[in-house]
C-alpha cells in the first residue's frame, strides 16, 4: 500500500486502517480544523488510505491564514514606520497584504525582526528603550497564553515602549459558524489537540450536544490521526455523538489552569473577522480595556488602508471545506509559493501550501462544490 | 507556528522574577517559560509552543515524537532561519542578511 511503510509505526497505522474499514458501513465527512493536522494528512496520503466512505474535509485551523488582509495591511504600515521595530513569527513574513508583505517591508528599510517567543520580543523593547517595539500577536487558543503573558510582564516590569497587534481567533465560534453554514456537509469534528491541551474540552460538550455531532480530540502525529478517525467512525456509526480525547497524552480535561486564567486576566472575547470567511461572532480575542495601553490598534491610529483582496483567490472557501485547494483556478498557476495570491499558499499550516508541497502530480480535478460564507 | 514540541528540562532559574527553564529539543538547545507549568521539574518533558512550556508528557511519547519531527524535517522548519526560508521559497533575495541570521540564532 503506498504510504504506509512511512508510518512511525507501520502494523499500528495497517491495523489501524483494518478496523476502520471494517466498522464503516456508509459515507461519512469528517473535518480536520487544526491546519498541521491537515498537513500531516497530505504528507502521508491518509486520505487516500482511508477507505473511499471516509471523506477528510480541511478546516480553517491556519492562524496565519486567517489572519484578515486588513490587520495584515495594518501590519505593514505599523512595520514601516521609523520608530518602530516590528517583531513577528518566521510565518508571517510572506503573507500578502495589499500588495506587499513584511520581507518586503524589510528590504525597504523597515526594522522587522523574527522572534521565536513573544518573550524575545519584549526583550527587544527592554533593549531599545527609544524604540517602539510592536509584537504581531495572532494565533489561536494556543499561541494567546504566550502572548497573554508577554503583556502582563510588560505592564509588571514597567515596559512602556512594548505593545501588541492582536489577531487572535478562536476554535468554538468557527466550530458552531461551520455547523451554521446552508451548504456544511460536516458530521464530524476532530478537534485541534494543542489548542485543548490549553483550554481542556470546555466548550466542546455543548457543542457536540446542540449539532449532534462527534467530536474527537487528535493529535497531529499520523497514528493519532489514524485514531482519531478510527473513534470517529466508530460514533458515527453507532449514531452517537459525545467528546472524546484521543490525545490524553497531551491534553487534560481541565486544560492549564494557569494559562486558562491568564487569558481571562489580559484578554475579552470579542467578534473577528477571519480572512476570506468574514466575521465570525464572538471568535477572538482583544486586549482587556485594562491592558489598552499595550494594544498597538490604539497607539498607532493606522487609517486610509485600501485593502484589496486578490479575487482569484478562493481561500475562504478552502478554508471552510468547500473547496479543496486543487480545485482553485490559480493554484500551481498563477498562484504557487513563490507567487502566492493567498495566505493559504505561503503558510507552513496553510491547505493549499500542503496539496501544492506533497500532492502536486498525483491530483485529479473534481467538481468544485457551491460555497457561501458561514456565520 | 501551532507546531508544539516536546523538550526536556535541562535548567532552571528565576529570571525577573519569571520562571525559567533551559529546555533540549533533541539537540536544539532554547529557553522557555515555565510560568503555565509551575511543578515542572529538570529532566521532565513538556510540550512547548513559542517558547512557552504548555503540558507535561511523558518520556516515551516525547521521544517518539522528537524522533518522527527529526524524520521529517519539522525541527528545521521550526528552528531554523526564518529569513532564509521565506527568501528560498519565495527565490528573493535576503533582505538584510546579515543582522537577520544573527537574531535568528539568539
Ligand atoms: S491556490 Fe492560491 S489563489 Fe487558490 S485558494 Fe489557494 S491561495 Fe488562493
Amino acid at each position: 500500500m503506498k504510504y504506509i511503510d512511512e508510518f512511525q509505526d507501520p502494523e499500528l497505522a495497517r491495523g489501524l486502517l483494518d478496523e476502520i474499514r471494517s466498522t464503516v458501513t456508509r459515507p461519512w465527512a469528517l473535518m480536520e480544523v487544526c491546519g498541521g493536522q491537515t498537513h500531516t494528512i497530505i504528507r502521508h496520503g491518509i486520505d487516500q488510505l482511508l477507505p473511499d466512505q471516509v471523506e477528510l474535509i480541511h478546516g480553517p485551523g491556519c492562524p496565519v491564514c486567517v489572519t484578515p488582509l486588513e490587520v495584515i495591511d495594518k501590519a505593514l504600515e505599523i512595520a514601516s514606520r521609523p520608530e518602530v521595530i516590528f517583531c513577528s513569527f518566521g510565518d508571517m513574513l510572506r503573507v500578502p497584504g495589499t500588495g506587499r508583505d513584511l520581507f518586503r517591508v524589510r528590504s525597504e528599510g523597515g526594522d522587522v525582526r523574527v522572534v521565536y517567543s513573544p518573550l524575545d520580543a519584549l526583550k527587544i523593547a527592554q533593549q531599545n528603550p527609544d524604540r517602539e517595539v510592536v509584537f504581531f500577536g495572532i494565533g489561536f487558543e494556543t499561541t494567546a497564553p504566550p502572548n497573554a503573558m508577554t503583556v502582563y510582564q510588560a505592564r509588571r516590569l514597567g515596559i512602556r515602549n512594548f505593545s501588541l497587534l492582536v489577531s487572535h481567533v478562536r476554535v468554538p465560534p468557527a466550530i458552531e459558524a461551520i455547523m451554521r453554514s446552508p451548504n456544511c456537509r460536516v458530521q464530524a469534528f476532530l478537534a485541534a489537540g494543542h489548542v485543548c491541551s490549553v483550554m481542556g474540552l470546555g466548550e466542546y460538550p455543548e457543542l457536540a450536544e446542540r449539532f449532534g455531532v462527534p467530536i474527537v480530540v487528535t493529535g497531529f502525529e499520523p497514528l493519532d490521526i489514524l485514531e482519531g478517525v478510527r473513534r470517529t467512525v466508530v460514533q458515527l456509526e453507532r449514531g452517537e455523538h459525545s467528546v472524546d480525547n484521543a490525545y490524553p497524552r497531551a491534553v487534560r480535561p481541565e486544560g492549564n489552569p494557569a494559562a486558562l486564567a491568564m487569558l481571562e486576566d489580559v484578554f475579552e472575547v470579542t467578534d473577528r473577522a477571519w480572512r476570506g470567511i468574514g466575521v465570525i461572532p464572538g471568535s477572538g480575542w482583544r486586549l482587556a480595556p485594562r491592558y489598552r495601553d499595550y494594544d498597538a490598534e490604539y497607539r498607532f491610529q493606522v487609517s486610509g488602508i485600501d485593502t484589496r483582496e486578490p479575487a482569484q483567490c478562493r481561500s475562504g472557501e478552502v478554508l471552510q471545506g468547500l473547496l479543496k485547494p486543487h480545485e482553485c483556478e490559480a493554484f500551481g498557476t498563477v498562484c504557487t509559493p513563490r507567487t502566492p495570491l493567498g495566505a493559504t499558499m505561503v503558510s507552513s499550516e496553510g491547505a493549499c501550501a500542503a496539496y501544492y508541497l506533497y500532492r502536486r502530480l498525483d491530483m485529479n480535478k473534481t467538481a468544485p462544490l457551491e460555497a457561501s460564507p458561514v456565520g | 507556528m501551532c507546531l508544539a514540541v516536546p523538550g526536556r528540562v535541562l535548567e532552571i532559574e528565576e529570571r525577573d522574577g519569571t520562571r525559567m527553564a533551559t529546555v533540549d529539543f533533541g539537540g536544539v538547545v532554547k529557553e522557555a517559560c515555565l510560568e503555565y507549568l509551575p511543578d515542572l521539574q529538570v529532566g521532565e518533558y513538556a510540550i512547548v509552543h513559542v517558547g512557552f512550556a504548555l503540558q507535561k508528557l511523558d518520556e516515551e511519547s516525547a521521544r517518539q515524537t522528537l524522533e518522527l519531527f527529526t524524520q521529517l524535517g519539522m525541527l528545521q522548519e521550526e528552528f531554523g532561519d526564518p529569513w532564509e526560508m521565506a527568501a528560498e521559497a519565495g527565490g528573493l533575495p535576503l533582505p538584510g542578511a546579515a543582522e537577520a541570521s544573527q537574531e535568528a540564532r539568539q
